[in-house]
This record gives C-alpha cells, sequence and structure tokens, in this order.
C-alpha cells in the first residue's frame, strides 16, 4: 500500500495517544493525528486548543491555530490565560504535541533563531504556546521528518526543555511534566532511555537503522530489540484522505 | 452617554507616534481596519505588541509605523513565515522583545489587573529568560522555590473588535476571546469597533457575555468587516486564501507597495475596501448561522 511520509507519521502518532487522553492540540499533522485517534481507538480524547477551545468537534480541517469551526460545537471557549493557567499550568493537560526547526539529542527543540540570538542568521517564529507545553503536560510527542539538519547534537536555542542535558537535570528544574516521550519521523520512532537520551527504538516497514543514523546529528543508539512498526491500515489511511483531509493540505507532502 | 465616533477620529484623537499600540485578537477579531486606518494616517515609530503580529503588523511594520515589536510568536498562521517582521529582525532594522505566549499574556493579565508583576512556573527552558531581561526570577515566600515573574503591560491603547457593542462601548464578543479583555483594561485608551451598534437593551438582555463595560471605553466605531482577512465568529469567515495570497506579496518590496497603494492607501475606509473585495469574495466568506439555545435569566 502507498502512502506518503505526513500519513506514516500523523498515523503512528495517532497511535501513541490513549482513551479519555487530554490533548493540547496544534494544527497540521497534530491536529490530524489527534482527530484520526479520536475516529479509531480513542472515542473519549478531549481535544484543546491553544486558541483556548476545549472539547472541540471540527467540522472541517483547521487551517489555523483560531479557525472558527474549532469554536462551533465545541464545548467551552476561554481566555488565553486561562487556558495556560487552570489548563497547562494546572496539570490538566496529557499530551503536547510539538515540533521544531531542531530537535536535539535530549528532545530539546528550538524554534526560535539559527545562529546568534541577537544577530539571527534565520528569525523563526518563536516559542508561541511551545515552552509551557514541554514543561507542564504530562507527556509530549514530536513530529518530524527525518534529516540531518532537523536532529543536531544540540540546538543553537533552547526554546522549550527537553531533558536538557540529561533526566536528572530535568528533574533537578522541578517542571510538572514527563518532558519528550517519543520523537515520531518518517523512518521510526525514537524514545529517551534512561539517561533522557533520544536513541532509536522503532522502525517503519523497510527503513534501516543506518538511514536513521545517517539522517541524525549525534552518533544514534539502537535499543537492544528495536521493534518494526505496523503498516499504515486502509481504515487509518480511508480516515485521514477522504474524512480528515481530502484536499490533500497537510498530507501530500513530505511533513 | 454616546462615544460612536468615526475610526479616522478615533486614531486621529487616541493613537499617536510612538504610542505602543495593542491590537487585540487571537487569530480571531483581528481590527485589520484599524491596522490601515494608522497606516494611512502615517503614524511613526509605534512599539506594536501582540502575541502573534499576524498580517496586521506585517503591513504595518512595511508602511514603516513601527520601531519596535513585542511578541510571542512571528509566523503567518497556518502558513509558514511572517516575511516582513522576520526580515525586519534579521536585518537589524526593527527592535524587538520576545515572550512565550503565557509569559506575553501575563504581562497584560498583570497590567489588567493592577499588578507590579506577576510569577509563573518555570519551564526549564531559560535561554529566552536569558535573552530577555524583562524575564526575572523571584523566591517565593511560601515554598522557598524560584518562579519566574514578568512586569505588567500597559499599552497606550488597545484597539478591540467586537461583534456588538452599544453606543457607551458596553461590549459582547464570542467565540474565540483571546486576550480582548485584558487588552482593555490593561490600556490606557480603549477603541473598539463593532460589526454591530445595538441598543442598550439587547446588551442588558445577556450582561454574562458583556467582555468589555462601555465605562473603560473611550471610542466606539461602528466598522463592518473591520476584520478581514481575519474573522468575525458568526458573521464572516477567516480568508485563509488571503493568508496564504500575503506570503506570496510579501516576498518582494514591489508587489508590498503596490498591495498598499492599492488596498489602504487607494481606499477611503472599510466600507470601500469591502466593496472593493468583490462580490465572489464576500460570498465565499458567509457563514451559515448556528444559533445557540437562549437562557432564562429570570424576572425579578
Amino acid at each position: 500500500m502507498n502512502y506518503s511520509a505526513s500519513e506514516l507519521m500523523t498515523i503512528n502518532s495517532a497511535r501513541l495517544l490513549r482513551d479519555h487522553d487530554v490533548v493540547f492540540v496544534g494544527v497540521g499533522l497534530p491536529n490530524l493525528a489527534c482527530n484520526l485517534a479520536q475516529r479509531t481507538h480513542a472515542p473519549n480524547l478531549l481535544m484543546i486548543y491553544e486558541a483556548g477551545v476545549i472539547g472541540a468537534r471540527p467540522a472541517r480541517l483547521p487551517l489555523s491555530i483560531g479557525d472558527p469551526t474549532l469554536v462551533s460545537g465545541a464545548a467551552a471557549v476561554c481566555s488565553m490565560y486561562e487556558i495556560f493557567t487552570l489548563y497547562l499550568q494546572r496539570g490538566n493537560v496529557d499530551v503536547g504535541f510539538l515540533g521544531g526547526a531542531q530537535i536535539d539529542q535530549f528532545g530539546n527543540i528550538n524554534v526560535t533563531v539559527i545562529g546568534d540570538y541577537n544577530h539571527p542568521k534565520v528569525r523563526l517564529p518563536g516559542s508561541g504556546g511551545s515552552m509551557e507545553i514541554a514543561a507542564w503536560a504530562n507527556r509530549c510527542y514530536i513530529m518530524t521528518p527525518h534529516q540531518k539538519r532537523r536532529f543536531p547534537a544540540r540546538v543553537d536555542f533552547r526554546t522549550s526543555a527537553g531533558f536538557l542535558a540529561g533526566r536528572a537535570e530535568r528533574e533537578a528544574a522541578g517542571v510538572r511534566g514527563g518532558g519528550p516521550q517519543a520523537v515520531v519521523t518518517n523512518l521510526g520512532i525514537m524514545e529517551p532511555d534512561e539517561t533522557g537520551e533520544m536513541i532509536l527504538t522503532a522502525l517503519h516497514p523497510g527503513a534501516t537503522v543506518e538511514e536513521a543514523q545517517a539522517n541524525t546529528g549525534w552518533a544514534l543508539k539502537t535499543a537492544a530489540h528495536i521493534r518494526v512498526t505496523e503498516p499504515p491500515t486502509e481504515n487509518e489511511l480511508r480516515i485521514l484522505r477522504e474524512e480528515l483531509d481530502p484536499a490533500g493540505i497537510y498530507l501530500k507532502g513530505g511533513g | 452617554m454616546t462615544k460612536l465616533t468615526t475610526l479616522s477620529e478615533a486614531i486621529r484623537q487616541y493613537v499617536h507616534d510612538g504610542d505602543c499600540v495593542f491590537a487585540a485578537g487571537f487569530t480571531h477579531l483581528i481590527p485589520f481596519a484599524a491596522g490601515h486606518e494608522i497606516i494611512r494616517q502615517g503614524r511613526k515609530n509605534l512599539v506594536l505588541a501582540r502575541a502573534t503580529p499576524d498580517l496586521i503588523y506585517d503591513q504595518m511594520v512595511a508602511a514603516g509605523c513601527a520601531r519596535k515589536i513585542i511578541f510571542s510568536y512571528i509566523g503567518n498562521p497556518g502558513v509558514g513565515s511572517l516575511r516582513i517582521v522576520r526580515q525586519e529582525i534579521e536585518a537589524g532594522r526593527l527592535e524587538w522583545e520576545e515572550y512565550s505566549h503565557f509569559s506575553m499574556i501575563s504581562r497584560l493579565q498583570a497590567g489588567a489587573a493592577g499588578l507590579p508583576f506577576i510569577p509563573m512556573n518555570q519551564t526549564a527552558a531559560t535561554d529566552l529568560e536569558k535573552a530577555n531581561p524583562q524575564y526575572k526570577r523571584v523566591v517565593d515566600p511560601y515554598s522557598g522555590r524560584e518562579v519566574i515573574v514578568v512586569p505588567p503591560l500597559n499599552p497606550d491603547v488597545a484597539i478591540v473588535h467586537v461583534q456588538r457593542c452599544d453606543a457607551s462601548g458596553n461590549a459582547q464578543i464570542w467565540g474565540i476571546i483571546g486576550e480582548q479583555k485584558e487588552a482593555a483594561f490593561a490600556a490606557r485608551h480603549v477603541i473598539l469597533t463593532a460589526e454591530e451598534i445595538v441598543d442598550e437593551e439587547v446588551i442588558r438582555s445577556d450582561p454574562n457575555r458583556t467582555v468589555i463595560p462601555g465605562f473603560i471605553v473611550d471610542a466606539v466605531c461602528h466598522v463592518p468587516y473591520c476584520a478581514h482577512p481575519s474573522y468575525t465568529q458568526g458573521y464572516y469567515d477567516r480568508d485563509n486564501p488571503f493568508y496564504l495570497a500575503w506570503d506570496k506579496i510579501s516576498e518582494t518590496p514591489e508587489a508590498v507597495k503596490a498591495y498598499l497603494d492599492e488596498w489602504v492607501y487607494g481606499v477611503k475606509d472599510r466600507e470601500e475596501y469591502w466593496q472593493k473585495l468583490g462580490e465572489e469574495t464576500r460570498k465565499r466568506l458567509e457563514v451559515a448561522p448556528r444559533i445557540s439555545s437562549p437562557v432564562n435569566y429570570g424576572q425579578y
């Protein structure tokens, strides 16, 4: 069966969600992953959007984080101060999705700047909600194509915290969330080991360890037993292509 | 007391060169018509504050209105880069002050609540804290642990677009409520733009929906379609194709100048702009009604 890199990442991310999870959803692929999970194994998934929408049931594909379709039919709407305090800071969010221009060996993310902060070579959009999501959601998942430039050993700027320089350092900082639990790429899945270092734990069908290592900017370790992920099912692909993103706005690309 | 005036008069009276301006709205209700009027009136050296500068500040920066930008996410939402703000920052021509969404909104909350600062839990990501000296740490006197604090943001003027208000500025919003209330209470002056000016009795029929009370409002302007290409929940849709089109337009200074000449300097006001958009666009942005169930406040 044929599927795109974006479909592969979205489906594997959706499978990480559990029924009754409260998810802080972003637009694009995370939105598709959450809506897919909700239509398959997690019917009681509660979707919260950064714009202050709780229990959204988008009737069409949202094209921005504040799309009006998120509000119509939602359970509740609140202010931005409330979404970040009552929901995120208070500990009411199970899962956050993150992406980034750079993700390092310990799952720290840079969406701020390439080069020096005060004299930026490339100025990126900046934190938005990601600094607090990474800190306070119980679990974070990162979805990104597997490319060497995206996976440097160290990020130029730590916009949001993974395990810093190791799990102990994050624990010492005393933030409530559990940090990044998985990095889902088009080649496989990386998960933190006991030190917080991201290691290869799963490969998608057809992908190889060598390929993953060649596309990672640090000496990528592998788990003792590398799992092979189940290929996308016909049902998962049908929901994505026919119900969620029929125009292929997010699914057609490589991510 | 009626505060009704025209948008051009309100901008003339309450937005001055060098002011800190907060045009409110998280994706929703962004007061584009006010941004365009500020451009037409040629304001300079403004400090533009918004969590997401969005196209409205990209255009104001392109038109030379801004000295500095205060923000927490400089992207074209749903599209990609916010090219002009990004270029000006990269070229060192625009000052900037950066936060996360939460700390940006916390600054506004502190400003609205009259607090000297507001605490937030640590996030373990300290690079932005090091880059922006407005972030400080204080010791929580109860637990002895450090919390992150930011100072209040009190803009000279907030511009807030709403679905409806009465002539004295009691304003009702529904849909995404972002930071409109906080912006209004934090600012020294408040300009309201509204899709509809309604009778005071309409407001009083549903007081829980009133987000901004009239007594903190300085000017009330009736500006239908003020938010386009952003949207007003229940009134018209977000013009997502325009957000994509701006990505192209903002690639070259010539195209930006042509856009501003045609759509900002070339029109008198929002009414002319809306007509100029054409029947096809107006039709595309129409939205079918979805009416909420009424609530019973009771007769006492």
